[in-house]
């Protein structure tokens, strides 16, 4: 059996672009979308996934659960 | 870090209809982790509150109420009393607790009825527009403040945990914030102290948790998350203001 490995998945649909998430992130590995979803609601990108060490201080800070960390299929 | 970390089983699905960058939704989220975590999802009963948390019922995946504006702790008494093995606790914003819901607050509290109450204190009515409660801090513009809060016109902040403090039947109270991940994993041990206490029978315990409401702050959510550092913390300080063993 190989190692687990996670990835961060982010619900844009959720996600309503307050940024406390890339904020909180130690790496600012998170930043905003230029385009907008289906609220017409500005959204969290992960602009560089190569920073990210899936530690959950964004996840801790969203109001709105777009963000969770899951295990890679 | 090599964990997974979703959603909360306590939470649904669904949307809510809080504007970007309300607390609510951290604090539901932090309810729901709690819940989940001590197991008592088919055994807790919540009270939802009048205000922007009118519709909690429909985001928490665990039996939940509603009450008249401010009478949650009187709702919660009756739960408790009929179904004292549940976890009870009620949900409420600082115009629905500690405006029309004072008296409740109060008696619940003296009765140290063995009820957990999770208060979110933003400084505004939220839900109708943004109006002065009795927490909004001196010097801050709102609807009805329009010359901003004023302590010879309007009366100074209510500062609710340390006037129930003098009461023998309050047993637990803590004053958290949402400004940072710390902040809010401490949010999160506050409330699940909260909860276990009652599940051990110690009595009354209230969580106030100092909360951003950026759009009737008319400020951006991030600036929001400063304000409550660099001016509301200094009105209300954080921290663990009774604990009887
Ligand atoms: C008896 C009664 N009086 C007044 C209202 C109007 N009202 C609805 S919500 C609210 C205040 C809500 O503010 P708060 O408790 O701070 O919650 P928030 O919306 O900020 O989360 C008021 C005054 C009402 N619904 N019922």
């Amino acid at each position: 059996m190989g190692k687990k490995k996670y990835k961060l998945k982010i619900d844009r649909e959720r996600c309503k672009g307050c940024l406390f998430c890339a904020e909180a992130c130690p790496l600012k590995a998170l930043s905003i979308s230029d385009d907008v979803n289906g609220r017409g609601l500005k959204y969290v990108v992960l602009s560089s996934p190569e920073k990210c060490t899936k530690c959950g201080l964004c996840v801790v800070m969203c109001p709105d659960c777009a963000i969770e960390i899951v295990e890679e299929e | 870090m090599g964990k997974t970390y979703t959603r909360p089983n306590s939470m649904k699905d669904v949307l809510t209809h809080y504007c970007p960058g309300c607390g609510h939704g951290m604090v539901h989220r932090i309810i729901c982790e709690v819940i989940d975590e001590l197991d008592v999802r088919e055994t807790t009963i919540a009270v939802a509150p009048v205000g922007c948390a009118v519709l909690a019922y429909d985001y928490w995946n665990f039996d939940t109420t509603e009450a008249a504006h401010g009478r949650t702790p009187a709702v919660a008494t009756g739960i408790k009393r009929i179904h004292p093995d549940k976890l009870v606790f009620t949900y409420q914003g600082d115009g629905d607790l500690a405006a029309i819901g004072t008296a409740e607050t109060i008696h619940a509290g003296n009765r140290g009825e063995n009820i957990s109450i999770i208060f979110v204190n933003n400084g505004v009515y939220g839900m109708t527009g943004g109006q002065m409660a009795p927490t909004t801090i001196l010097g801050q513009i709102t609807a009805t403040s329009p010359y901003s809060r004023r302590s010879e016109k309007e009366g100074f902040p209510l500062k609710i945990m340390e006037m129930m403090a003098v009461l023998p039947g309050v047993t637990y109270l803590e004053r958290t914030m949402l400004t940072s991940p710390k902040e809010v994993i401490k949010t999160k041990k506050a409330i699940k102290r909260s909860f276990k206490r009652q599940l051990d029978k110690k009595g009354f315990s209230m969580v106030e948790i100092l909360s951003p409401c950026p759009t009737y702050w008319g400020l951006s959510p991030l600036e929001s998350i400063k304000r409550i550092e660099n001016e509301v913390v200094a009105t209300y300080p954080v921290g663990v203001i009774k604990e009887d063993k």
